[in-house]
């Protein structure tokens, strides 16, 4: 199961942080530093996985891939394969891609609710339940349709739209 | 920029994500973020804001909280959001909600009667939205509340839907098994969903299930195979494809379920060959999904029953990993690597110079992972080797965490292969030297039990020359400076032991030893305990033997200052050595006699030799002994102080009345175990933390429970024999608990800020020459490395019979070793040995051919069996046929006559049956020749000549 979504930025600016099992917000900024401290430590070409046991407790492992000013990590246990992991972050960079066309880190800033809809398409509760960017896409596009639809709605008096729904 | 999404932000927002951008320091960021809550508590509370408005606050606030901030003044709107018609506000408001609450929190009540409406809802967004919190925010209690609406879903038109129904079930599983035990099967009928999507998510719980229980999933095999199958074979949809594989993700969940379900299970692995062996095939691997399902192929091999075919593939692929460039590549071989050498130990030989190349690699992460594999494949050949590796490593890193768990494997492997004692003692002290206070207290007191106990069962002199090289080493690292303080308990004690035993050295030099640490250490009372005792049993020793005992003027100030010391440990300490020296030598001798530590000390409980005392005095008109039950003015205040008693072993309300007093009583004063009881209700206090008296209350209690107030207070009794016992056993370990938590919370605080120097390092390792290098290689595959040269001079060869003196040598020294160890401990299966492990590694020049003939003989005998196989074909083919109608194949029922006859043709499995066992007869004998040419090409290189061997490897066994 994945413990942890986070995307930061080199300076350790949190951009996204995600994590499946209910943290305390002192805590989830503990990790987070711990995180960056990890991974700015790192060298060029090196392994994308770390030892996230001193961080995360017992059977946690951690991979994470470096996009221009961004990390992107995954923090997981051994139930899921690491390589399958750098290439579902990899899936979760493309569909931000797709997306925002040319993704950049603002981008991940200012649309912060749309990567989130994404992220849930691709991970539930832990799980991944989608792999197919296209089939993200779809998704997430069919809910900016509808929820634009129904914005347009919401302008009518409330009581019809209201009733409407019921 | 960024606005292609269509989600509306503000140029308020905008600014703010900007300035926090700009901040310059961290005093800075907060400013602003303070003074944006301060914003975002003034308007969020106005009663009519726009609901837009509102939506882009919610993700301010969300955002302040991703920050590090308290953002819990807006949780109530967020929650307000869910109830609102609009699905843009809603959704925010569900976003919102599931990164601020968690399940417990009190919010939560306000919003299960949103969730079951939106489950119900016509719009399915809502339904996934609701589904979406569900996952975060439904605890037990709340499950059978939306149960029925989320079971409806799970047949749900759409399949977003489906899939996160399917997904939410999983998650109250997760949560309460019980809860959801009779929804199981769902899972099962999902796997037969229509659409890719929501059968690869069914895979998640399917994993996990059969993780848990294997055997009841056996019957899926066949449908995991077949839906593997037809994943390779491209029949699920382009859009699945990911860089040219199809569903790679779809099959790496299959092959690990695939994993589970063959482990030990011949027949069912039988069914798995073709399809894992067709992915090897078709893998692509030169891309990183294409190795991820490389791994995971590999991953199922080593775990399914064993094929010989599959394993030479999988070590096929294993080499590609290793020879990579890629360093993520060469941790997954690394990793698997480690998988297959339980199966096929000799792989591991082809790999040697791989493997340290990645144990000097400046990659930390690959660096563990490798040491990882050498703890695996560690045996008393090479023991030596890695764990001197180990330790340097060891000392090398600042990472507490990873400290700690290395020294622990260094102590395992030391305590399970060590070749000397000498070696053994050497080892403990630089683990304890370096990572003292990391390690667990128990591998200290094995040390010293080790020490006292000697490994041999009867060779005393040896036992002695173990002890005084102990003594020896340890007044050697006294010298130096902080030492931890577990070792410097394991340093007192064994002076104290054995500091003047064989005479080497001096009462007073000892003492001045034990004084100097006494007070060099003044302000560790645990390590002053240790060295008052330890100064109390070498007096004792001293007198014993009739000489005169002269205290050092240090020693006697120290004792001075202990005897008002505040700790009453001390104290005490002080007070009994100070007694003991005024004592005469037959005195000492029988309450320290000298190198007792092993005796068993026989307690007393009756106090049986106080008998005549008693009588004496009842002789002299003492009032004899009543027993307290007897007692019958006393009966309330020891009844109270029963109560008393369980009332502090039970923490917890009561709910059950209290019982009449009379009754617990008589059933828990059981006259039979007299004296124990006794001492439980007066001292109880202190005693708890003694191990003695802790047993005692328990069985004093559990007698209690089984005296005849059965009937009675049937409920009652059964509650109270549970809790008296598990709060008396856990005061016994909690002490040492507690400590050891208190070292790991340290850890965590100081683990970073390592990695740099360690890379320096292991770079200055880098350079090393190669020919080291090589003779590293050799002393860490030491056996195998033998096995390079043999086969080049030609099988056939007769041994010469100076080898056969040698190895019979070999073999009756190791067995000692191996005798030696039985003392101490039992040895653990060895992983990669085959037999005997000890014989077989003694032995090196030998056993490879043994090996090959193993491996042979299975091998022809599996070849003639699939040529049997193949002439029978014709009627095992309906066999399969049967198969494959039985199970419940209905996934995807066109292509299911296509699998049917392209599995179970008749003329495919005879050409799959004569194909393997001619290749399995090659791969018996033509690698290996070429390997071994190769080999012998490569030895001769390192200029290690087969005549003269590896001078480090033979040192230990011959010598």
């Amino acid at each position: 199961m994945i413990k942890a979504v986070m995307v930061m930025n080199t300076q350790g600016k949190t951009r996204l942080a995600k994590f499946y099992e209910y943290l305390p917000v002192e805590k989830q900024q503990e990790l987070i530093r711990g995180v960056f401290a990890v991974l700015c430590s790192r060298a060029e070409n090196v392994s994308n996985f770390i030892d996230a046991e001193s961080i995360f407790g017992p059977d946690s492992r951690l991979v994470y891939k470096h996009f221009a000013t961004l990390y992107f990590v995954f923090v997981f246990d051994s139930s899921e394969n690491e390589l399958a992991v750098l290439d579902l972050i990899q899936v979760f960079v493309e569909t931000l891609d797709r997306c925002f066309k040319n993704v950049c880190e603002l981008d991940v800033v200012f649309n912060y609710s749309k990567v989130h809809t994404i992220l849930d398409e691709m991970i539930f509760g832990g799980q991944v339940v989608e792999t197919s960017s296209s089939e993200i896409m779809k998704a997430v596009e069919e809910i900016s349709k509808l929820e634009a639809a129904s914005n347009a709605i919401t302008l009518i008096p409330k009581s019809a739209s209201g009733w409407r729904s019921r | 920029m960024g606005s292609q999404g269509g989600f509306y932000q503000s140029k308020e927002f905008l600014d703010l994500v900007k300035s926090i951008g700009e901040a310059r320091s961290k005093a800075e960021e907060d400013r602003i973020v303070l003074g944006e809550i301060d914003t975002l508590k003034r308007r969020i509370s106005d009663p009519d804001i726009p609901k837009r408005k509102m939506k882009e606050y919610i993700i301010r606030l969300v955002y302040v909280e991703m920050l590090g901030h308290d953002a819990s003044f807006g949780y109530i709107h967020a929650v307000k959001m869910t109830h609102d018609d609009s699905l843009l506000v809603k959704r925010t408001g569900y976003l919102a909600v599931t990164l601020f609450l968690n399940e417990d929190h009190d919010l939560i009540i306000l919003i299960v009667n949103t969730i079951q409406k939106d489950l119900k809802s016509d719009n399915y967004l809502v339904a996934c939205a609701a589904l979406n919190a569900v996952c975060k925010l439904i605890n037990e209690e709340t499950i059978p509340a939306v149960l029925p609406q989320v079971v409806e879903l799970l047949a749900h038109p759409k399949e977003a839907v489906r899939k996160k129904a399917t997904m939410a079930l999983h998650r109250f599983y997760q949560k309460s098994p019980s809860s959801v035990s009779h929804l199981v099967s769902n899972f099962r009928k999902r796997l037969c969903d229509n659409d890719p999507g929501v059968m690869g998510a069914t895979l998640c719980p399917l994993f996990e299930l059969i993780t848990i229980d294997v055997n009841s999933y056996k019957d899926l095999v066949m449908s995991f195979v077949s839906i593997l199958k037809q994943v390779t074979e491209r029949r699920l949809p382009k859009a699945y494809d990911y860089h040219q594989m199809p569903a790679p993700f779809i099959q790496i969940k299959l092959l690990k379920i695939l994993a589970l379900l063959g482990s030990g299970d011949k027949q069912a692995s039988e069914n798995m060959y073709t399809v894992v062996g067709d992915i090897f095939r078709k893998c692509d691997s030169s891309s990183n999904i294409g190795n991820a399902v490389l791994y995971e192929c590999i991953c199922c091999v080593s775990s399914i029953y064993p094929n010989p075919k599959l394993l030479e593939s999988a070590a096929d692929a294993i080499s590609r990993f290793l020879k990579s460039d890629s360093h993520n590549l060469k941790y997954m071989g690394i990793d698997a690597l480690g998988r297959l050498i339980k199966i096929s130990p000799e792989i591991a030989e082809q790999h040697q110079l791989a493997v340290i190349d990645c144990l000097e690699d400046p990659d930390d992460t690959l660096k563990r992972k490798t040491f990882e594999l050498l703890y695996k494949m560690t045996k008393s050949t090479n023991v030596e080797v890695i764990v001197d590796r180990m330790i340097d490593y060891m000392i090398s890193i600042n990472d507490n965490h990873y400290k700690t768990e290395i020294a622990s494997r260094c102590v395992e492997l030391a305590e399970q292969f060590a070749p000397s004692n000498q070696w053994f003692i050497q080892t403990m002290n630089k683990v304890f030297a370096h990572a003292g206070d990391l390690v667990n207290t128990k591998v200290a007191h094995n040390l010293m039990r080790l020490i006292a106990e000697g490994f041999g069962e009867d060779d005393d002199t040896a036992d002695s020359q173990l002890r005084s090289s102990a003594v020896e080493s340890y007044l050697h690292i006294l010298g130096e400076p902080k030492l931890p303080s577990v070792f410097l308990q394991v340093i007192c004690w064994v002076l104290g032991e054995y500091g003047t035993a064989d005479g080497r050295y001096s009462a007073s030099y000892i003492t001045g030893k034990l004084c100097d640490v006494a007070e060099a250490y003044s302000d560790d009372e645990t390590v002053k305990a240790y060295a008052v005792t330890a100064l109390m049993k070498i007096y004792a020793i001293e007198i014993a033997a009739g000489r005169k005992v002269d205290m050092l003027p240090e020693c006697q100030s120290l004792m001075e200052e202990f005897l008002a010391s505040h700790s009453t440990d001390l104290q005490q300490r002080a007070y009994e050595l100070q007694a003991v020296i005024g004592l005469d030598a037959h005195a000492v001798e029988s309450i320290m006699p000298s190198d007792a530590s092993c005796e068993d000390i026989e307690v007393d409980k009756a106090l049986s030799f106080l008998n005549g005392y008693i009588e004496d005095s009842i002789e002299k008109g003492a009032q004899p002994y009543i027993p307290e039950s007897e007692r019958s003015g006393m009966l309330n205040i020891s009844n109270f102080r029963n109560q008393d008693h369980h009332e502090a072993s039970s923490h917890g309300l009561r709910f059950e009345a209290y019982e009449l007093p009379k009754q617990t009583l008589q059933s828990r004063i059981p006259p039979a175990s007299l004296a124990s009881t006794e001492l439980v209700p007066v001292s109880e206090p202190m005693y708890v933390r003694e191990s003695y008296q802790t047993t005692i209350v328990p069985s004093a209690s559990s007698d209690a429970g089984s005296t005849e107030l059965k009937l009675r207070l049937d409920g009652v009794q059964k509650k109270w024999g549970r809790q008296t016992h598990s709060p008396a056993t856990s005061t016994s370990s909690s002490t040492s608990q507690k400590t050891v938590n208190g070292i790991t919370q340290v850890d965590g605080s100081n683990t970073s800020n390592s990695r740099t120097r360690e890379t320096y390092d292991s770079r200055k390792q880098h350079v090393e020459i190669t020919p080291e290098k090589q003779k590293l290689a050799a002393s860490l595959f030491g056996g195998s490395s033998k096995s390079e040269k043999k086969p080049a001079t030609g099988h056939k060869i007769p041994k010469p019979s100076s080898h056969v003196v040698e190895k019979s040598h070999a073999r009756k020294s190791s067995m000692e070793i191996a005798s030696e160890k039985k003392a101490s401990f039992q040895q653990p299966p060895d992983l990669l040995d085959f037999g005997e492990p000890t014989v077989k590694s003694a032995a090196p020049s030998v056993d490879p051919f043994k090996e090959l003939e193993g491996l042979l003989e299975p091998t022809t005998q599996f070849a003639s069996a699939e040529n049997h196989g193949s002439t029978a074909a014709a009627t095992k083919s309906p066999d399969m046929m049967g198969l494959y109608t039985e199970t419940p194949a209905g996934i995807y029922d066109k292509d299911d006559s296509d699998i049917l006859s392209g599995l179970s043709n008749p003329p495919v499995t005879n050409m799959f049956g004569g194909t393997t066992s001619t290749q399995v007869a090659q791969s018996s004998k033509g690698p290996n020749l070429k390997d071994a040419l190769e080999k012998d090409a490569l030895v001769r290189q390192m200029g290690v000549t087969p005549s003269s061997p590896n001078p480090n490897l033979f040192k230990d066994l011959f010598g």
